[in-house]
This record gives structure tokens, C-alpha cells and sequence, in this order.
């Protein structure tokens, strides 16, 4: 086991918190995972703000050396993508809620660059019909 | 066709998912376009939307409801001989739509229908990409490269990490690898292009 840092990208976002590394284990702080993450570990399950995700019964997200990174990723339904070496880890979107906001059929938002480094957001077009085209130079 | 729809109530956004602004400014400078332009290093667009490959298209309307999902449409016949898509088929349609003569979609198609929706592997392998991406921003490119190969494992049908990728992996996108993989692919039967049925030439 090493006592090091660990950046966690949470959905792009990169943060770096000191983190004990075993193996393919990452266990963290609750602090370093609400500082990562903004989900800490409370009696009543994963929060965030006031929304609570209930743990299965059993579940040992947490030891004497912190919380389990992918026992966190695996509770909240999201995947999670690891490299021990590197030291990095990179907590994406679940297909649940992926799914479930596609197939409510609102196109989801987003905010990208043009050239000019100019932030530009699908929002500021409502009220258009809009042709989004995703292309690439490959 | 933002020119000539855009007083309409109507704009074209287009999006590149490419490793950097300078590898999509060609096409940008080139195309002299007045609607947003933008560049997606990220793939933020791809995660969003379930895009699997390139070009796909999405139709949005006044309310910001997708009416039109994933499809594949290009702006010019440029690459007929090898899609088998008109591009006049989807041009006809979308101006017919922009104009309010014909629905978005035939009568009987229901956009939810159409969708495909993302499972477990795809957004693991979105995650693969992600940490590929940003290690290869750290000046980390072996490692990142380990990582887009294992998110193409998880989702073969997925050429935005597949062949989107390969640029950060020091390889030719249009190149031998890419032809061997695509004749792989195709050799098994699966579809490089998944237009939606009613846009099937």
C-alpha cells in the first residue's frame, strides 16, 4: 500500500487529493471524496447536497484507510475508468441517466468553444430549429 | 443551408470532435460558416448524445426537443461512393421541415423509436476515453493510449474512440490501420454508417 496522490477527473473535472493505493484499490478520504466529487459518506447513504443514495446493506465502501473509489462509482451507477500507475482516475456518466435523459427526448445542453476560444451553448438557441451537426476532421 | 434558412428561425451549430482547434480550423476557415463553429476536444458532444461516429446529425426544434435523433447526413456527395447516402435526400427533408411543410420525421416514425440509447459498456468505455484524453493532455501518451484501445474493446461500433483517437496515438485516421479495422468491422457484418431507415438510399 502507498500513501501518494490521486487525481480524480469527475465528468472532465480534474482534482488531485492524497489517496492509499493496494492494488487496484483507491480508498480516499471522505473529504478528499466530497473535494473530488462533492459525495460524501454519511449514515444514510452517498450524498450530495440533499439528495441521498441508499447503500446495499453489506456494502463496505469505506475501512480503516478511506472509501473505496469504485465501490463509490458502482454505488452511484456510474463507470469508472482507473490507471493505478498513472495515478488518475476518470468517474464518467451512467448509462441510466444517459438513457434516460435521451429517451426523454429534451436535447441536452452544452457549452463549447468556437475557434476563438468563444463559449457558445445549445440554450442560447431556443426558440430556432436547429441542425446539430457532429463532424471531424478524421 | 444556413444562409438560405437562416432568416427563418432556423441555425446550423456543427461540432468537431477532434484532438485540438487546429485540427478542425481547416475545415472551419474553409467552410467561411456564420453559425457557431465549435470544437469539441472532449467529446463532451458524443457523451451527451450517444454519437458513435461521424457525421451525425440531430434535428432540434423551437423548443429544444430532439425531433430528428442520430443520423447520418453529409453536405455534399462528396463521399456517395463509399456511404451510399445522398445528400440531397436530407437537404430536401430539412429544408421542408425548417419551412413547416413536412414533420420532422414520416408519418408512424416516433423519435424515441429511432433512439438508440447508451448501455453500460458504452459509457465505460466514454470513461476510457476520458482518462485517455486527459493523460494524453499531461504529455502522458502510452498510457493514454493503453486507455483508448480498451474503450474501443468495450465499444467496437464506437468510431469516435476507435478512429478518433488514433491521432492522439500516432496513427493515420485514413491510414492502413484504419482500413484494416474498418474492413474488419464490415467483414462481420456491422454497419460503418447507421443512417436512421427512412433516409436509407
Amino acid at each position: 500500500m502507498t500513501d501518494s496522490t490521486f487525481t480524480i477527473i469527475d465528468d472532465g473535472k480534474p482534482a488531485t487529493v492524497p489517496a492509499r493505493v493496494s492494488g487496484d484499490t483507491v480508498r480516499v478520504s471522505r473529504e478528499a471524496l466530497e473535494r473530488a466529487t462533492g459525495w460524501t459518506l454519511k449514515p444514510e447513504g452517498l450524498c450530495r447536497g440533499a439528495l441521498c443514495v441508499p447503500l446495499r446493506p453489506g456494502a463496505a465502501l469505506e475501512s480503516a484507510e478511506g472509501v473505496d473509489l469504485a465501490g463509490v462509482a458502482a454505488a452511484l451507477g456510474r463507470p469508472l475508468a482507473l490507471d493505478t500507475a498513472e495515478r488518475a482516475a476518470y468517474l464518467g456518466v451512467g448509462a441510466g441517466d444517459r438513457a434516460r435523459a435521451l429517451a426523454a427526448l429534451e436535447a441536452p445542453d452544452f457549452t463549447l468553444p468556437d475557434l476563438d476560444g468563444r463559449l457558445h451553448s445549445l440554450r442560447e438557441h431556443r426558440g430556432k430549429k436547429v441542425l446539430l451537426v457532429a463532424y471531424a476532421s478524421w | 443551408m444556413h444562409e438560405e434558412l437562416g432568416g427563418r428561425g432556423f441555425t446550423v451549430i456543427t461540432v468537431a470532435l477532434d484532438k485540438s482547434p487546429e485540427d478542425a480550423r481547416p475545415w472551419i476557415e474553409a467552410a467561411h460558416p456564420r453559425h457557431p463553429s465549435l470544437v469539441d476536444t472532449g467529446h463532451v458532444l458524443a457523451d451527451l448524445y450517444n454519437i458513435v461516429n461521424v457525421p451525425t446529425v440531430f434535428w432540434i426544434d423551437e423548443a429544444g426537443r430532439i425531433v430528428r435523433p442520430n443520423d447520418v447526413a453529409f453536405g455534399t456527395d462528396t463521399f456517395k461512393h463509399i456511404t451510399g447516402l445522398e445528400s440531397a435526400r436530407h437537404l430536401g427533408a430539412l429544408r421542408a421541415w425548417v419551412r413547416g411543410e413536412a414533420p420532422a420525421l414520416p408519418a408512424g416514425a416516433s423519435a424515441r423509436e429511432l433512439q438508440r440509447l447508451p448501455g453500460e459498456a458504452d459509457q465505460q468505455a466514454r470513461a476510457e476515453f476520458g482518462l485517455g484524453e486527459w493523460l494524453f493532455r499531461q504529455g502522458r501518451a502510452d498510457a493514454a493510449a493503453r486507455h483508448f484501445v480498451r474503450g474501443g474493446e468495450l465499444a467496437p461500433h464506437d468510431f469516435t474512440i476507435r478512429r478518433g483517437t488514433m491521432p492522439m496515438r500516432g496513427i493515420d485516421p485514413m491510414g492502413p490501420q484504419f482500413r484494416a479495422m474498418l474492413g474488419e468491422w464490415v467483414g462481420q457484418g456491422n454497419p460503418y454508417y447507421r443512417p436512421l431507415p427512412d433516409t436509407q438510399g
